[in-house]
């Protein structure tokens, strides 16, 4: 077992579980595109990013991929990563503006604007689908093609692929396409009409550490109780 | 396109899926790109998805999924070469040429593409054409390039060939000299380097005067044989990337000193070569 602390709480877990993993298990919520159970982490959305370490040399690190390690300090709601988490849905909007999933998650995390060119693109390369498809449709029939710029998910030389059994996969974990959001607002507008959660001690500038979730919030009060 | 010879570059990399980058490059230099036959069999023979090896395959600007033409066309718009007037020089080529960027002309003679720097910034606007070297070149000269490649080089090659003179050179990849000054052939130092053929292995001298042809091996190669170089400091291998007009074998690239390149076929006895000098 590998003692951690996440939060400020002291936390155990098994050699090789995730951070995101262990912070679900112990109820602290952290928001996920590329992430499904039963599928090879990735680190593509960068929307799982925590804080570790401290000081001059805490960073940010996808919890999707890090494992936890033996006295590690995570802190998964602190307002660096929380600012980050913001610009990184801001950019996925501009990417992918319909993504109902994406707007209800914009939403949820409080994001008011979105600065940037929309691009209508319509995929944001979280590999979901690839992965669906090689690793438990044990199909391979899509993988990503090019690079920078020109990177896309799709057959090889875009025609039918004979490995595909049309088994739909693909579009079921898709967190693009499988529903679009209807807002009637103008371009950029982020509609937050589904969810409308707003996360209750964000604005608190007294701690690094907030379960932003829960009211009241439990690392606060353990905090208090240790002053 | 035949799938024995594309079998037998996938047996030559052990057949597994480590060797997939070799094996792409080599069949991009046996056919010019890569067939979408060719990229199903190596699927297929290393056990490797088709989408994973389609995937490579599109990753890497030096593959092409399309026929190229023969003369490859390569402009620079680099940093360096663009505040030297590069566009200038690509829209010349353009023009010249009548298509865009990644395009190939339909008569099959010239592929042109941009590239974002090749590391000779000093020698800006620069353009590769076949792996020559062109410096400096302004927009008058572009349909001279164009002109002289259509023809070839051999009119500049056999003026080469009269003219004998030593030259030096060192290896493209450590830029380490191979002159061996304890070893004259022609009266001059020569040039050393590794070969290998048949399972042998050892050293080869090269007079370095050029035009003499003259060589001397540790073993006795056959004629027409084709070997392997390396470099005897950093063991690189020194084949280039064009082949030999003459013979179609590789070519082996040296660089030689005060700039440019000296390009020799690497079968023995055939005496295709070329020179460039910057």
């Amino acid at each position: 077992m590998i003692t951690f602390t996440i939060n400020g709480l002291k936390a155990s877990a098994e050699r090789g579980t995730t951070i995101l993993e262990a912070a679900r298990f112990l109820g602290f919520p952290i928001p996920t595109l590329c992430h499904m159970e039963g599928l090879t982490p990735y680190g593509a959305c960068r929307l799982c990013i925590v804080e570790i370490g401290e000081g001059e040399n805490a960073k940010l690190v996808t919890s999707c991929t890090y494992p936890v390690e033996e006295g590690l300090k995570v802190r998964t709601a602190s307002r660096r990563v929380v600012r980050a988490r913001k610009m990184i849905l801001e950019l996925l909007l501009a990417s992918s503006p319909q993504s109902k999933t994406i707007q209800d998650l914009a939403a949820a995390h409080d994001v008011r604007q979105q600065r940037f060119r929309q691009e209508y693109e319509d995929c944001i390369l979280c590999g979901l689908c690839v992965r669906m498809c090689k690793e438990q449709m044990v199909a391979g029939a899509i993988g990503f093609r090019g690079r920078g710029e020109d990177r896309s998910v799709g057959t090889p030389f875009d025609i039918k692929s004979e490995k595909c059994r049309l088994c739909g996969g693909c579009i079921y974990v898709c967190p693009v396409c499988q529903l679009r959001c209807t807002y009637t607002e103008p371009e950029k507008a982020i509609c937050g009409g589904c969810a409308n959660l707003s996360p209750p001690c964000i604005e608190k500038d007294r701690f690094n550490d907030i379960m932003c979730y829960m009211d009241p919030c439990v690392a606060c009060e353990i905090k208090e109780n240790e002053e | 396109m035949k799938t024995l010879d594309v079998q037998n570059i996938v047996k030559k990399h052990a057949g597994n899926a480590g060797g997939l980058l070799g094996i792409l490059q080599e069949i991009q230099v046996r056919y010019g790109y890569l067939p979408q036959e060719a990229l199903r069999i190596v699927s297929e023979s290393i056990g490797y998805p088709l989408v994973d090896v389609y995937g490579v395959a599109t990753f890497y600007r030096s593959f092409s999924l399309e026929p190229r033409g023969k003369h490859l066309c390569s402009v620079c718009l680099g940093t360096a070469c663009h505040v030297r007037g590069a566009p200038k020089i690509y829209r010349e080529f353009k023009n010249h040429l009548g298509i865009e960027a990644g395009q190939t002309t339909p008569d099959r003679e010239f592929t042109l593409e941009t590239v974002n720097c090749l590391g000779a910034c000093a020698l800006g606007p620069v353009v590769v054409v076949d792996g020559r070297y062109f410096p400096s070149v302004n927009s008058t000269q572009v349909e001279e390039i164009i002109e002289q490649t259509r023809h070839g080089f051999d009119v500049e090659l056999i003026r080469g060939d009269e003219r004998v003179f030593p030259v030096e050179v060192s290896c493209h990849r450590c830029n380490h000299s191979l002159m061996d000054p304890g070893y004259l052939l022609d009266g001059y130092p020569s040039i050393r380097v590794t070969v290998s053929f048949r399972r042998k292995h050892g050293w080869l001298r090269l007079s370095s005067l050029y035009g003499s042809h003259r060589v001397e091996s540790e073993y006795e190669i056959p004629l027409n044989e084709v070997v392997s170089f390396f470099c005897p400091h950093c063991h690189a291998e020194l084949t280039g990337p064009t082949v030999c007009a003459v013979c179609g074998a590789a070519m082996v690239q040296m660089i030689v000193r005060g700039g440019g390149t000296v390009q020799i076929c690497s079968r023995h006895g055939c005496k295709g070569h070329l020179l460039d000098v910057a």
